[in-house]
């Protein structure tokens, strides 16, 4: 795309993307290392994934901020439009990913209180398989954005439906391993809870796939669309 | 009763632009142009300056006509009647569609006779029907509760705004069918647009409006349908939301966006 004539619109356009990507890159980083720290066990790992989310909280605030500021001082239609107003709408999801990494983070922690550290394999429930592709719909989610691929993005939201039905399935063992076994049943909720963090993590890449088709194409994917 | 726009889908079309090029002597100045105008909508003509969307406009109600060596090919219909038909006469078409310029120009007179300059000129004169045509232009144009204590003040005493408003009660007074408009606001300030603005919402229910204007933002904010011109030609023409959101050509997304030439 030819640059702007207005060089500051221009230099604030490049600021909205840098900061984006900057968000995406920390927040990619911080579910793959929740991960890590689930299967390790490691509460160090956890606690200082937990400490960055500030970092996340304060992009998204920068990410509006510069947001309103393009809205207010330069009008920007059409493609700048969109770009602005996804923008906006990529930096909440990407939030809601890093609370959801820091929520998987303070279960490793409370797991680890209660003297559950043996590794997943033995687990009634397989959280690698879910863990693993919902992290790659994040990466290829911002790998979408940056390249600004809609095929890329629609393949994205359709990898949801496996996530959902590997949530699914963890639910139903972990349920029924309780049902055997009453004892460990507040270890089972708190993979539950792990789980559903990792689908919810999935539906977040999902949101940022749809919106780089909005971007690109300025086609509404959401809801069957 | 004016119908409302409520669908923008729905209206038709009053002008009808057929291949439709102008020149000013050598100079081709619009090349085929083809659009259609639906009846009591907006229409903007946008583009970068020298784009040909002001010759468009003037050549709806043959304003070019005062121009020397101007000749055109193509068609421009009215409600199915060619305005370049030889039969028809110029003044009749102007009544038809009337304009406003980017200057406000009120003669030296009162406001009153300011809005039934052009009524007088066809003949009428009966007091009681030209004082229900002042007062019914003038609240059309949101300035009767401005003026009508004073409608026997010289205009030229009005503020731009008022002025400009004005005009376009002159223009109404003769329930033209279309209003253009030729940067109407660019003269004024931002209070004083946003009435012209609102003004034109108003209009809208009674007039077809073809308004060409610089200012981009006006353009989304006033109009139903947008066309934009780039060197005489019609690059893309769609409703306003979609050409500003989300435009066809690469032209039209680098002129909308600023990163024109």
């Amino acid at each position: 795309m030819p640059e702007h004539t207005d060089k500051v619109f221009e230099a604030d356009l490049q600021e909205l993307k840098e900061l984006i990507l900057k968000m995406g890159s920390l927040v990619e980083n911080m579910i793959a290392r929740s991960i890590q720290a689930l299967e390790k066990r490691d509460i160090n790992m956890a606690r200082d994934i937990i400490s960055e989310d500030k970092q996340v909280d304060q992009l998204e605030m920068n990410i509006d901020d510069i947001c309103l500021r393009i809205l207010a001082l330069h009008q920007p239609a059409a493609g700048d439009l969109r770009f602005v107003a996804v923008g906006m709408k990529i930096s909440t999801d990407l939030e809601r990913m890093g609370d959801l990494a820091v929520n998987i983070c303070r279960q490793v922690v409370d797991l680890n209180k209660e003297g559950l550290s043996e590794h997943l394999p033995g687990q009634p429930v397989n959280l690698s398989e879910l863990a693993k592709k919902s992290q790659d719909m994040v990466h290829a989610a911002l790998d979408a954005f940056v390249a600004r691929d809609v095929a890329k993005a629609k393949s994205i939201c359709e990898s949801d439906d496996e996530v959902d039905q590997l949530d699914y399935q963890n639910f139903d063992n972990l349920v029924k391993a309780t049902e055997q076994n009453a004892q460990e049943a507040r270890r089972n909720m708190r993979l539950i809870i792990i789980s559903r963090q990792l689908e919810r993590i999935a539906d977040h890449a999902t949101n940022v796939a749809e919106e780089v088709s909005f971007l690109v194409k300025g086609l509404d994917m959401r809801h069957g669309a | 009763m004016p119908v409302e726009n409520s669908n923008t889908n729905l209206n038709k079309t009053i002008i009808k632009i057929e291949d439709f090029s102008f020149f000013y002597g050598n100079n081709q100045a619009l090349f085929g142009i083809n659009l259609n105008i639906p009846e009591r909508e907006v229409t903007a003509l946008i583009g970068p300056s020298g784009c040909g969307k002001s010759t468009l406009l003037r050549s709806i109600n043959r304003m070019n006509d005062l121009v020397d060596e101007a000749k055109h090919t193509g068609k421009i219909i009215l409600q199915d009647q060619d305005i370049h038909d030889p039969h028809l006469e110029v003044i009749s078409l102007r009544k038809r569609v009337g304009m406003v310029f980017q200057k406000s120009n009120p003669f030296p007179k009162s406001i009153y006779e300011n809005v039934v300059f052009g009524l007088r000129i066809a003949g009428k004169t009966n007091k009681s029907d030209l004082d229900e045509i002042v007062e019914r232009s003038l609240k059309d144009a949101a300035l009767w509760k401005e003026v009508k204590d004073r409608l026997k003040d010289n205009a030229l005493g009005l503020s731009g705004g008022q002025m400009q408003r004005l005009c376009i009660a002159r223009a109404i007074a003769n329930q033209p069918e279309v209003l253009l408009m030729d940067e109407p606001c660019s003269a004024l300030d931002p209070v004083a647009t946003a009435k012209i603005e609102s003004l034109i919402h108003e209009l809208k229910k009674n007039y077809t409006i073809v308004i060409v204007t610089h200012n981009m933002q006006q353009a989304s904010r006033v109009s139903d349908r947008t066309a934009f011109l780039y060197m005489g030609k019609l690059i893309e023409y769609d409703e306003t939301e979609k050409l500003f959101t989300n435009p066809k050509e690469q032209q039209t997304e680098d002129y909308i966006t600023g990163r024109f030439g």
